[in-house]
């Protein structure tokens, strides 16, 4: 693509562009049908049999059934696809952000309470080579 | 001549509406960010706006990855309160102002802007919270709305100055509608936040302040940022500002800040909210 990509030297941030879009289709897809109670009931009853009906890869099934978020991401699910298993599992935004992060909840909250992540240190990659 | 008179943006964060729901508003966490909207609320009882048009950006609600619209405006007499995974939110299903909106539609795509028009649409917490935050609960909401729809989920998202240029062209037509109706427009979303990835929880208090400065006195200086500059500065989600940008663009050059709220944080996010009218 020409088109300019800065972007993928942001740290820890996945842009939903194209090639993410094209990559996650069925995967949010699947997300999308979450919408419906019906359709939450028969995912949790037997989540493997419910994923085999889309026709996703078998990272991004293992990356649901796993619950890794941040895989999903890498696997082309948008986050406001993927919250909806989250609604469906009964956690808060709140409560997969602090995931993602690869803090405990405690932790990002109280991050969040002084007044959330500093963008300083975190506007490129760069800056994060040193971290453990 | 229907006017547009004054312009409302605010943040319209999930947990906020659910926290009102749940009649959790007056416990300590959320209690200053509803504080922060009883002057709001008085102030728009007092403006007693006929129609809002509510600028806002759909989460995976009405539009999945089936169509994704960049600017839609719902044209439909009523819009139903989507289930966002935990059932339809208990507020008033949103009541349209169709006439206007096809004007509106008329009018702006006459001006080459290509909308999409919607005539079914679920309305989710993007159009609902800031209804609840500026409305309160009532048991209908007081005016007609004219729903906004704006993608900045699906890249490429419009930039600012495109939104900035739209809210030219809404003020426009909203002032060729030959009725007499006094508008308000809200732009919605932001300020800084991330929802995703390791560096969720980003926000960046110096940015948000210098876009409630400038959104006042130098909306030009606003509409020049780039989406890196959001992206980097702001988090992935503080892309929403830009839909800040139509209803600044909607408004006079020159406007008085009526009143401006900022709170850190709200769920995951700095929660901002600001009012602008017309000088005239």
């Amino acid at each position: 693509m020409s088109l300019s990509r800065e972007y993928d030297d942001l740290p820890g941030t996945t842009v939903f562009d194209a090639d993410m879009a094209r990559r996650g289709y069925h995967l949010n897809m699947f997300c999308m049908s979450l919408m419906k109670a019906d359709n939450r009931a028969a995912f949790k009853a037997d989540q493997r049999a419910y994923l085999d009906r889309y026709p996703m890869t078998e990272d991004q099934k293992q990356s649901v059934l796993n619950r890794d978020w941040n895989g999903m991401l890498a696997l082309g699910g948008n986050i406001y696809f993927t919250s909806k298993i989250a609604a469906t599992d009964g956690l808060s935004f709140q409560q997969i952000a602090a995931m993602m992060s690869g803090s405990t909840q405690a932790e990002y909250a109280e991050m969040m309470l002084r007044g959330g992540r500093s963008p300083d240190g975190n506007r490129s990659k760069s800056e994060w080579k040193n971290r453990g | 001549m229907a006017k547009i008179i004054a312009g409302v943006a605010t943040s319209h964060i999930p947990a906020v509406g659910a926290a009102l729901d749940n009649g959790k508003s007056g416990e300590p966490y959320w209690k200053p960010v509803f504080a922060g909207f009883e002057k709001s609320k008085e102030w728009i009882e007092k403006i007693k706006p006929d129609v809002c048009i509510v600028v806002y950006n759909d989460h995976a609600s009405a539009f999945s990855l089936e169509m994704v619209p960049t600017f839609a405006v719902g044209c439909a007499a009523e819009f139903p309160i989507a289930d966002e995974g935990w059932g339809p939110r208990p507020v008033p299903p949103v009541k349209g102002h169709p006439e206007l909106a096809w004007h509106i539609v008329q009018s702006v795509v006459t001006d080459e802007f290509d909308l999409t028009i919607v005539n079914k649409m679920d309305v989710d917490h993007g159009l609902t919270v800031p209804l609840s935050l500026m409305f309160g609960q009532p048991t209908e909401w007081p005016c007609p709305i004219i729903p906004v729809c704006v993608n900045v989920v699906v890249y490429p998202v419009p930039s600012g100055k495109r939104c900035y240029m739209l809210g030219k062209a809404i003020r426009k037509a909203v002032e060729s509608f030959d009725r007499d109706l006094k508008v308000v427009i809200f732009g919605t979303g932001g300020m800084s936040h991330q929802l995703q990835g390791q560096r969720a929880g980003l926000i960046n208090k110096e940015f948000d302040t210098r876009f409630l400065d400038n959104l006042t006195r130098d909306p030009a200086a606003l509409v020049s940022i780039q989406h890196i500059e959001y992206l980097r500065e702001t988090g992935s989600e503080g892309i929403e500002m830009v839909m800040w940008l139509i209803m600044r663009g909607a408004l006079d050059d020159m406007v008085e800040e009526i009143y401006r709220f900022y709170h850190v944080p709200a769920s995951n996010t700095a929660l901002g909210h600001i009012i602008l009218e017309n000088k005239n």
